[in-house]
């Protein structure tokens, strides 16, 4: 099975880079020359989406290194932990969304702590694959075409975050490996 | 709401730092963040341009309508307003096939691709369309069923079955899509009027 999963994720990229330009050729499309001329517009994408970087990623790390949250957490655990959800855990639940490589550190970190077959592990290990960084896909999204208002957008991936690590626990909980 | 979150991050950091008597945390994680948005956009520039690139090609083989053909059904339920055989629709299709298939790398090209053509079809450029909403809420909670980042992690962690937790996170991400179609559907005729004034 594991080998399987694995070799399915090695394998994809190559395998659809070899697919699509051998269909491409198959269907007479000079494809080199049409892979030119769509690769000019990475860019100017890569461009536009930098000032929204910097706005995001420089508030983020304020908030991070600053340690306010790490006082956010700390403040919310009496909460969380009387509604039954492990504390160790809610570092997680807030770092998924605004910091993909910091909940795989964190992931990796809990993994080390309590063991990857904890019931902190696979439920730190859920709420990462359950969710995306969702600040993240907001800003570069946004960013890439130049949007100034999102509308409903970060409130509906903020709520359905939230969503995720409730459900993850409640899954986790009656999901026995 | 993103103005209200984002200065709340600094409230937040100016506040804990000045607390701590440290007020340079502030400063130095303004230049970790200026610095690290560069390390992340260079890094998409070559990416981008690569699946920029494949996507042309693959367009211009037709391999677009027969994704179309076979994922149609269900994004035309989710994007009722992108025409069927417009590019945007390929390439939405093209991103929700990388997300899926966690195909790391592939996933924010494709997606920016998709997003640069519903740009073609949104009306008030500054303002996000009904199908970009959809399309980002849909991206931010993920719908992978293949995550192999976290198996690997697990693996080198011992776990006794590292490809068992792809059952509880399959059902996570299902649900939590499934939360997200909701709220997106709920939220968007509140945001609709405001959007056109």
């Amino acid at each position: 099975m594991i080998a399987a999963v694995q070799a399915l994720s090695r394998w994809a990229i190559p395998l659809l880079l070899l697919g699509i330009t051998a269909w491409g050729l198959s269907r007479g499309v000079p494809i080199y020359e049409r892979f030119v001329e769509g690769a000019k517009e990475g860019w100017q994408t890569a461009l536009r989406v930098l000032p929204y970087l910097v706005g995001m990623l420089v508030a983020i790390q304020v908030f991070q290194h600053s340690g306010a949250l790490d006082q956010l957490i700390r403040v919310l655990t009496p909460f969380t932990s009387r509604l039954g959800f492990p504390p160790e855990a809610l570092p997680m639940a807030l770092i998924r969304p605004i910091s993909g490589s910091g909940s795989l550190a964190l992931l990796s970190q809990i993994f080390a702590t309590y063991g990857a077959d904890s019931f902190i592990g696979r439920l730190a290990a859920t709420m990462m694959g359950s969710t995306e960084t969702s600040l993240y896909v907001l800003t570069v999204y946004a960013g890439s075409v130049g949007l100034k208002r999102t509308r409903h957008t970060l409130a509906t991936a903020l709520l359905a975050d939230a969503a995720a690590v409730i459900l993850s626990f409640y899954i986790v909980l009656h999901f026995s490996v | 709401m993103i103005n209200y979150i984002w200065f709340f991050m600094i409230l937040a950091g100016v506040i804990t730092a000045a607390s701590k008597g440290d007020i340079q945390l502030v400063t130095e994680g303004v230049l970790k963040g200026s610095e690290q948005a560069v390390v992340v956009a260079a890094g998409l520039i070559g990416i981008i341009s690569f699946w920029s690139g494949v996507m042309k090609i693959a367009q211009d083989a037709g391999l677009m309508q027969v994704l179309a053909r076979l994922l149609g059904p269900l994004a035309r339920r989710l994007y009722p307003e992108v025409p069927p055989d417009h590019p945007a629709m390929g390439a939405l299709l093209a991103a929700m096939s990388a997300n899926i298939l966690g195909l790391g790398s592939a996933c924010t090209p494709l997606g920016l691709k998709a997003m640069g053509h519903l740009q073609e079809l949104n009306r008030h450029k500054e303002t996000a369309s009904d199908a970009m909403c959809t399309f980002m809420a849909l991206t931010s909670s993920s719908l992978t069923v293949l995550p192999s980042t976290i198996i690997a992690l697990r693996l080198s962690h011992g776990a006794r079955a590292p490809a068992d937790i792809i059952g509880p996170i399959v059902l996570a991400t299902l649900c939590s899509t499934v939360v997200t179609v909701i709220l997106d559907a709920s939220l968007r005729s509140l945001t609709r009027r405001r959007a056109r004034l």
